[in-house]
Formats: C-alpha cells, structure tokens, sequence
C-alpha cells in the first residue's frame, strides 16, 4: 500500500520526476524493467505468465502529475505570487502550507487579515491575484537565494490514517498506487503500466503513451470526486466513498466503449467486487485521449472515489481502493480468457 | 538555554481553543515551573506563576504583571448529521473562506481528525457566490459512520485546528495558535532574562484564558493579582503586500510598543525608554480605542491598573498559517525583563499624578 508514501510526494504537473523516480524505485527493488519517454512518461512492460501475447496489446495507464502552483514572480517584499497549474480548488488555496521548488522551500499562502477587511471584501471569493506565498524572505533578494520563478509548488500536507486516508493529491496517487500493486502480482496477460505526465493540464503525457504502444485496449485507473456530503443534493453525489470503485459512462472526453463497460461489470459481478457509476459527465480523463489515438483504442476508466478532490486534503476510504485493484486484476485475468475486442 | 522554535512547536501543536485550554495550559506549566518562585491556576485557568523581586524590607514590593492569552480560535459542534457529519460554530473570529480544506481535530471522548467541507466548487451557483461563504454551510467531515460519531463526539465538543509548526526562512515560523502562544513565548523568553536581571518589584507573568471570545482570563486574573503595573503580551498585524502602512508593523524589526487610550503614557514611554537605552529594535504601533487585548481589560480593572501593551507583528492573523519573526519574540522578551527591572514604589506612585 503505497498510498500514503506517493501522497507525500510532490509532482505538479511538468514536474513529476520525484514521483517517477520514487516508482522506479519500487521497480528496480522488484526487478521490474521499465523504459521512459521525452515527455516523461514510466512504462513498465510487463509479461503475462500464460500469455505469447504482446505487452503493448494492453495499457494500464494512471498520472503522475497533480494540480498545484507555479511561481510567476517575486515581490520586492519578497513574496511569492504565483499561477495555478491544473484545475486546483481555488477556495482550498488559502492558508495552506506549500513546499517550493527542487530544494523544498517550505511557504505558506497569505491573503489580507480578516480584521483588515472591509464587509463587502469578505463575501468575495479570493482570487489567485489576492494571495501569495510567503516564505518567510523580508526582501526580493532574500527570497531569490532559495527560489526563482518558474519553480513548481506543491500542498504540504502529512498523510494519515489507515481505512481512512487522507491527504494531498490522492488524484491520482491511489491510481499509481493501484498500479504498483498490479505489477507484484502474478497475472496471465501481458499488459504495459504507463505512470503518465501531464494529465491535469490536458492529459499530454497520455496522448503520447498511446500513440507509442498502439494498444488494443487502454484501461485508466483514476481518482474521482466524490460529494456525497451535505450541503449536496444527492443526485449531485457523482460518486459515494465506501460503495466500491466507480466506472465511468461518459465523462467530458470519452464515452466508455461497451465491450470495456460490459466486460468490468461482468468482472466486478463474478469477483463479488462493489462497485458503483460515477454520476457526473463533466471533467476529462486520460481515457479521452487514448480512445482517440490512432484508429481509436477502447478504451474505459475505473476510479477511487475520493471527497475533496482537487484541495489540500482528500480524503478516500481504502476499502474502495483494494477493490479497484480487485477490479483490475480479474479484468486482466477476463482479457487472458477471453480477449477484450471479441 | 531555552529555544523559542522548540517551545513554539510544542505549545502550538498542542491544542487549547478558548474555554478548553488544558492541554496546552499543562505543556505551558512544564515550561515555567523551573524558572518560577510560585504558580497557581485559578478558577478560570488561567496560570499564574511569580517571580520574587529583592525587595527592600522596608516596604511591599511593587507587583508588575505581564499577561499573554493561550486560548487559539477554535470551533464547537453544534449538530451530528446524518451520515456522521457535523455542523460547528465559531469560537473566535475566523475568515470562513479560509476554512474549506481545513485539517481539524475534534475532542470527542478521544480525539477525532477531521476536515472541513462545503459545496464543491463545480457546484457552486451564481447565488452561493454572492452571499460569501458561511460558517452554516460548512460542515467537518470526520469519515466516520453516524453511529461511530455518537458514541465519541457530542454537541459542545470542542475543535481545532490542525496544522504542524513550519520553520520558514530568516529564523521566521508559520503555524496556528500563534496568536497568541507567540506572547506566551515572550513571558517565557521574559522568565529565562529575569534569571540573570535583578528586580525589586514582584513579577507575575500569566497565561491567560478566553481571550479570543472576550478577554475574559484577563479580568479575573488581574483581579486577583492586583498588580500595580500591567503590561500584556499579544500580536500586531504584520506587512503583507498591499497593506496600509499605518495599519501594520513590519517582520523582524523588533516589537511594537503600542499607544494611545487604552495605554497609560508612562508605560508606554517608559518600554520606549527601556529599548532605546538597551538598544533593542521597536516599532510603534497605535491603537485608537480599548485594544482586542487583554489590555483592554486590565485597564479598568480594581481601581484602574496602568497598563501597556508590547505586540508581536504577526502576518495572516486567525488563520492557521499565522507567520512570526522568532527575532522579535527574543526581543520583546528581553524588553519585558529590562523593563521589570526598574520598576519600584516610586515609579509607580507617580503614575496616579497625572
């Protein structure tokens, strides 16, 4: 279980080589082989114990990358302003501490005292321009000893808990997680890992990966926002944490093919394993760009669930995760038995 | 020799919002009681600890007293939801857009972690924009089930923030409960000075409680102290970008020693005094009314008490990413002890000859 290990890491988007180093890592201890492209893409090629077939046939792919912050500029004050790089919970940026740069400057994100603030400024949202990070530097100069601009800067945030996991970019650490996990196991199929870039700014590192391996089928494992919470309609819930892996219908970038969809059900049904559809059709998913690719790939989407996604701290229960990888291990088990475009 | 950061670390991750202080009252305890002659809690909480002065037979010893409030903002449970979630109130003013994301430990029959939530952004309407966020629309979502969350946590239990101690650069740190666990770091850093500073007058360095919903510790504590002199010990709004300079102190040039109505002019200039003379570095800092300090309290106390106030310029104020100078914890806490030093019979009798 490498949730919590992956959690920690920082790897915005365009700057994920401590995450693919840490998987390498992993890799090289279990004596993985694994190759890397010039967008920075891991892919771990691995072989089915009944299988002549292809490693390429299959992608598993899950990203790397997650939403944060890069540094745009460096006030006189020695204050940090930045952009936001990926989708981020603006309402979650406020007062939270951030690690910057490859030296890990540690920051935290400043906005004007309540107490200096008029009536009217209050019920505004905060905007990136009203914030900035702070690291403690009383001068421009100061501050450019220990960072520059265009330094990445992500959530520093402490994982905890055991069923409960909470912590910062879970999207998509738990599907990295999965993965790794996958890769330990004894499988028939040969299936390629493809631990991607880039995804959270329009999945880039996936539309290379399978432009590259040409599969016949791409299965992404992802993280999906939950909001079974109050404050909520319930049919705004998308998905419920605790009722199992979410598959994918639709979402803003792909229709799930049938023969993926039926055959995860029909694997999930035989497993015993919960699972649940994410009842949301907006946002993008990696599945988007492979389905696409070439002469068009089936492709499908499976996904934690997982509240607060896109914040500081997220929260998923890890119940729904050990069935994912259930999920994904009887699904590379059917597509031994039975192939998957049959 | 004590280290500001360690001691900061340690009573800023312990928990204390106002009306539950205990935890970090006790933390606090520990700190002091080798430095301190007499301690005693009262019936509030508050912690009272003395510091004898070399007093002169021939009469009572002037009694200064130096106060910091330890109570942080914080929140209550007001309702269990179903499903486990639940609903809070503010104990203290927070700016309520700070709080989705927020990292919370909930003090149930045990502690309980938790995070605050709220409607997810791709759910927000136009309506929900307009009206700001709400305290009431929040909610803390522990993960645990409805039945779980009866059995440890009620209404009234108490919640806090939870956030680690960050050492940032130029001896600077972030963290939560800064305001005002930042003084009590000066009262401590006061109590290390006063080892080696000679003081006729009697010292009592307190930590109060109830501060942050009403200067409350404050009351009683002087109350019962009675002490002729008061200076308290809270935090100033530092320089961030766009600020008005007259609205905030800057980071690491020293403390701000405060003026106007809620200070009696002798003791203001007098810490003024004591600065220059020791050559620490200070900032002025004006306040146009009774202060949101325990200042504004001791001032009316018994009788009236003289009273000062010395602040520690802090950035992002009830936030959980308060952020100070370590440099100007030192510093104030060296002006408090230089200033105690002087104090005696005289100059506080001329203080009612206005």
């Amino acid at each position: 279980m490498f949730i919590k290990e992956l959690s920690k890491i920082s790897g915005v988007s365009g700057d994920e080589s401590r995450v693919r180093n840490y998987i390498k890592e992993k890799l090289s201890a279990w004596g993985i082989e694994y190759y890397t492209d010039s967008i920075g893409n891991l892919y771990a090629p691995c072989k089915g114990s009944g299988s002549e077939g292809r490693e390429t046939d299959l992608m598993l792919s899950a990203h790397m990358d997650e939403v944060g912050l890069l540094v745009a500029s460096i006030e006189k004050s020695g204050h940090l302003r930045f952009y936001t790089v990926g989708g981020v919970d603006r309402q979650a940026l406020v007062s939270k501490p951030v690690t910057i740069g490859s030296n890990e400057v540690k920051g935290v994100i400043g906005a004007k005292a309540v107490h200096l603030q008029k009536e009217e400024e209050r019920k505004k949202e905060l905007k990136t321009e009203n914030l900035y990070i702070d690291i403690g530097a009383g001068s421009k100069e100061e501050a450019e000893k220990s960072v520059k601009v265009g330094d990445y800067a992500a959530f520093l945030v402490e994982p905890s808990g055991e069923e409960l996991i909470t912590g910062k970019a879970m999207d998509n650490r738990a599907g990295c997680a999965a993965l790794l996990e996958i890769l330990r196991r004894d499988l028939p199929y040969s299936f390629t890992a493809v631990f991607t870039v880039q995804e959270e700014v329009g999945c880039r590192g996936g539309t290379v990966a399978s432009y590259r391996l040409n599969p016949r089928a791409a299965l992404v494992v992802e993280t999906t926002g939950s909001f079974d919470t109050p404050e909520v309609e319930e049919k705004e819930y998308s998905t419920c944490l605790g009722k199992g892996p979410a598959l994918t219908l639709m979402d803003g970038s792909v229709i799930t093919h049938p023969r993926v969809l039926e055959r995860l059900i029909s694997v999930a049904e035989e497993l015993g394993v919960p699972y649940q559809f994410r009842r949301y059709t907006g946002s993008f998913t990696e599945a988007g760009v492979t389905s696409f690719s070439r002469e068009g790939v089936l492709s499908g989407v499976v996904s934690t669930p997982c509240r607060y996604i896109h914040s500081s701290t997220s929260m998923l229960r890890r119940s729904d995760w050990e069935h994912l990888v259930e999920l994904l291990g009887g699904f590379i088990r059917s597509v031994h038995e039975k192939g998957v475009a049959d | 020799m004590f280290e500001i950061g360690t001691f900061l670390k340690e009573i800023t991750e312990t928990d204390g919002v106002s009306g539950f202080e205990g935890r970090v009252a006790s933390r606090i305890e520990e700190a002091f009681s080798p430095l301190v002659d007499e301690k005693r809690v009262d019936n509030l909480g508050n912690l009272i600890f003395l510091k004898k002065g070399e007093s002169k037979a021939s009469s009572p010893p002037a009694r200064v007293l130096f106060c910091a409030h330890m109570d942080e903002i914080g929140f209550l449970i007001t309702k269990l939801e179903d499903e486990g979630f639940l609903r809070f109130t503010s104990l203290g003013g927070f700016d309520v857009r700070t709080l989705p994301g927020q990292e919370v430990t909930v003090y149930g029959t045990r502690p309980v972690k938790g995070i605050i939530g709220g409607k997810p952004p791709h759910l927000r309407r136009e309506r929900d924009k307009k009206q700001g966020l709400k305290t009431e629309n929040l909610f803390i979502d522990t993960g645990l089930s409805k039945e779980e969350v009866k059995e440890v946590i009620q209404v009234g239990s108490a919640v806090a923030i939870h956030r680690s101690y960050l050492p940032l650069l130029q001896n600077s740190a972030a963290g939560k409960a800064l305001d005002d666990r930042a003084g009590v770091a000066v009262l401590l850093q006061c109590a290390n000075e006063l080892e080696s500073v000679r003081h006729e007058a009697d010292v009592y360095l307190v930590a109060t409680v109830q501060e942050e919903v009403g200067v409350r510790g404050a009351v009683v504590a002087t109350y019962g102290i009675s002490p002729d002199v008061g200076v308290a010990v809270d935090v100033c709004h530092g320089d961030f970008p766009g600020a008005l300079e007259h609205e905030v102190s800057k980071l690491n040039k020293g403390p701000a020693i405060v003026a106007g109505p809620n200070i009696h002019p002798g003791i203001g200039e007098r810490l003024v005094r004591v600065a220059r003379e020791y050559q620490l570095p200070y900032q002025h800092e004006l306040s146009p009314g009774p202060t949101g300090t325990d200042a504004r309290a001791m001032q009316v106390s018994l009788e009236g008490i003289p009273t000062g106030l010395v602040s520690v310029p802090l950035r992002y104020m009830h936030t959980s990413v308060e952020l100070v100078s370590i440099n100007d914890i030192r510093t104030a806490g060296r002006l408090l002890a230089y200033f105690a030093r002087g104090i005696n019979r005289s100059f506080v009798e001329e203080l009612t000859c206005l």
